[in-house]
């Protein structure tokens, strides 16, 4: 058994049909890049309308997972969860790149029961013994999940990027922890480990209490799942992509797979 | 003789042998401020591509003391001074060395601080003369092409500044550049000789 739970705000995310304005999920570390004697980073995590603001309710931490550069579990201090965010404290006690994320995979069902919808989110395994099998209308979801950042003491690493093959995935052949303004990035999306084609990708950066416009930079992913983006402006940006299809495994007659990342883009 | 003992001499003062060299000016501005604090400095050589052929100095805070007190931000007791006890504090001062962040996009990240003849303590407002010949690293193996040297300048609690002057190695006779910051760096000038 895997994962159980899905976090409230997840699943807040997961319900929206992705046509919907979603709210917009992030992780938002105060540094990305670190030096000295095992610095501390902390973040940030929420659910919001604008970027960064808490202004919508905070991103559950159940499934926080913080991969050192050494591909090890790295353990957050200091969690809290309040109104509007979540924040805890990492310590980087090794050189080179952590990756944090917030990760959820799982099924969501759709039924009618007399008339009335019914709804229902869970592991595979729970799927069968709680959702009744011959349901109305019975739908069912492959959900996956990935909210992610990256932080980098002394010189970026790759061992923790390395993917895991699960749902909707970020390949960076730029190093998230190494972009500059007026610069380039190629990027690769994966889906369950395959390259995803036809990918919109969205890029906005962080402020947008303060500007009129949300400034989208956009890309399509290629046949290999290749895209780039060329940053504007130094900055945090918030990266979002989506996968829905039908290439679901049963029970699941659909999938829906959302990735989110963080990054920092420095001035030169 | 007498002229053999003028060699000699000449000789020892290394007044005659071939040696091409590079001397850097780095003035840094006096800066009227509530708060001040020493720059860092990062002095190097890149190529036309940015990469770092050769860093010449890197001026940061050292060691402080082991006591100094967690504060966020830069706080009254930052600027602290150098050399304030022993310590086991390491190097404290590198946490801010990403602030240098040009040097650190293309060299601090890698380098195992500190690095002889290169790093060392901040310096305080005034004209700083570094020198540097091809018969010592760091241009010992500098190979011949089109270089720029370039000065970045960070403030705790204030800016940052980067300036640049290219040249070319090594040199066919004198050669004089300057250029004057507008914030952080005042006068850079870079003087070459064959």
């Amino acid at each position: 058994m895997k994962i159980c739970l899905e976090s409230l705000a997840l699943a807040a995310l997961l319900a929206l049909a992705p046509a919907a304005q979603a709210h917009k999920a992030w992780l938002l570390p105060s540094a990305t890049v670190l030096s000295g004697d095992q610095p501390w980073v902390t973040v940030d995590a929420a659910v919001s309308n604008d970027l960064f603001y808490f202004n919508h309710v905070p991103l559950r931490t159940e499934n926080l997972h913080i991969t050192a550069p050494d591909g090890s579990a790295a353990t957050p201090q200091n969690l809290h969860t309040g109104k509007y965010r979540s924040v805890f404290d990492l310590q980087l006690q090794q050189g080179g790149t952590y990756r944090i994320a917030v990760t959820s995979a799982g099924l969501m069902a759709r039924w009618e029961e007399r008339g009335e919808p019914r709804g229902w989110r869970g592991s595979a395994e729970n799927f069968v013994r709680e959702v009744p099998q011959d349901a109305e209308k019975l739908q069912v979801t492959q959900a996956s999940n990935r909210i992610e950042t990256f932080v980098t003491n002394g010189a970026p690493s790759e061992g923790a990027l390395k993917p895991t093959g699960v749902g909707l995935e970020l390949i960076a052949a730029t190093h998230p922890n190494d972009l500059y303004a007026g610069e380039t990035a190629k990027f690769r999306m994966t889906m369950d480990g395959k390259p995803a084609a036809g990918v919109r990708v969205e890029a906005i950066a962080g402020g947008t209490r303060y500007r009129d416009a949300l400034q989208e930079i956009v890309a399509t992913t290629d046949e290999q799942g290749n895209f780039s983006l060329s940053w504007p402006a130094s900055g945090m940006y918030w990266l979002q992509a989506v996968v829905q299809d039908d290439q679901a495994s049963p029970p699941a007659t659909s999938r829906r797979a959302a990735y989110v990342a963080t990054l920092e883009v420095l001035p030169q | 003789m007498k002229r053999l003992a003028c060699l000699s001499l000449l000789y020892a003062l290394s007044c005659n042998l071939p040696a091409a060299t590079l001397a850097v000016e780095v003035e840094i501005p006096q800066i009227d401020v509530a708060e001040y604090h020493r720059p860092y400095v990062a002095v190097w050589i890149e190529r036309e591509d940015g990469a770092v052929a050769a860093n010449l100095a890197v001026w940061y805070q050292q060691a402080r003391g082991q006591k100094r007190p967690q504060k966020a931000g830069g706080g009254t007791g930052s600027s602290g001074g150098p050399g304030q006890g022993s310590g086991g504090g390491g190097e404290k001062g590198s946490t801010w060395l990403p602030d240098l962040r040009q040097w650190w996009r293309r060299s601090g990240r890698t380098l195992r601080l500190p690095v002889d003849g290169v790093t060392g303590a901040t310096r305080p407002v005034g004209l700083h003369t570094l020198e540097f010949s091809d018969a010592q690293a760091p241009l010992k193996d500098l190979a011949a092409g089109h270089y720029r040297l370039v000065v970045e300048a960070v403030r705790e609690v204030g800016g940052r500044e980067l300036a640049r002057l290219a040249f070319d190695w090594p040199p066919q006779a004198t050669i004089e550049s300057s250029a004057h910051g507008q914030a952080e760096l005042g006068r850079i000038a870079l003087r070459l000789t064959p």
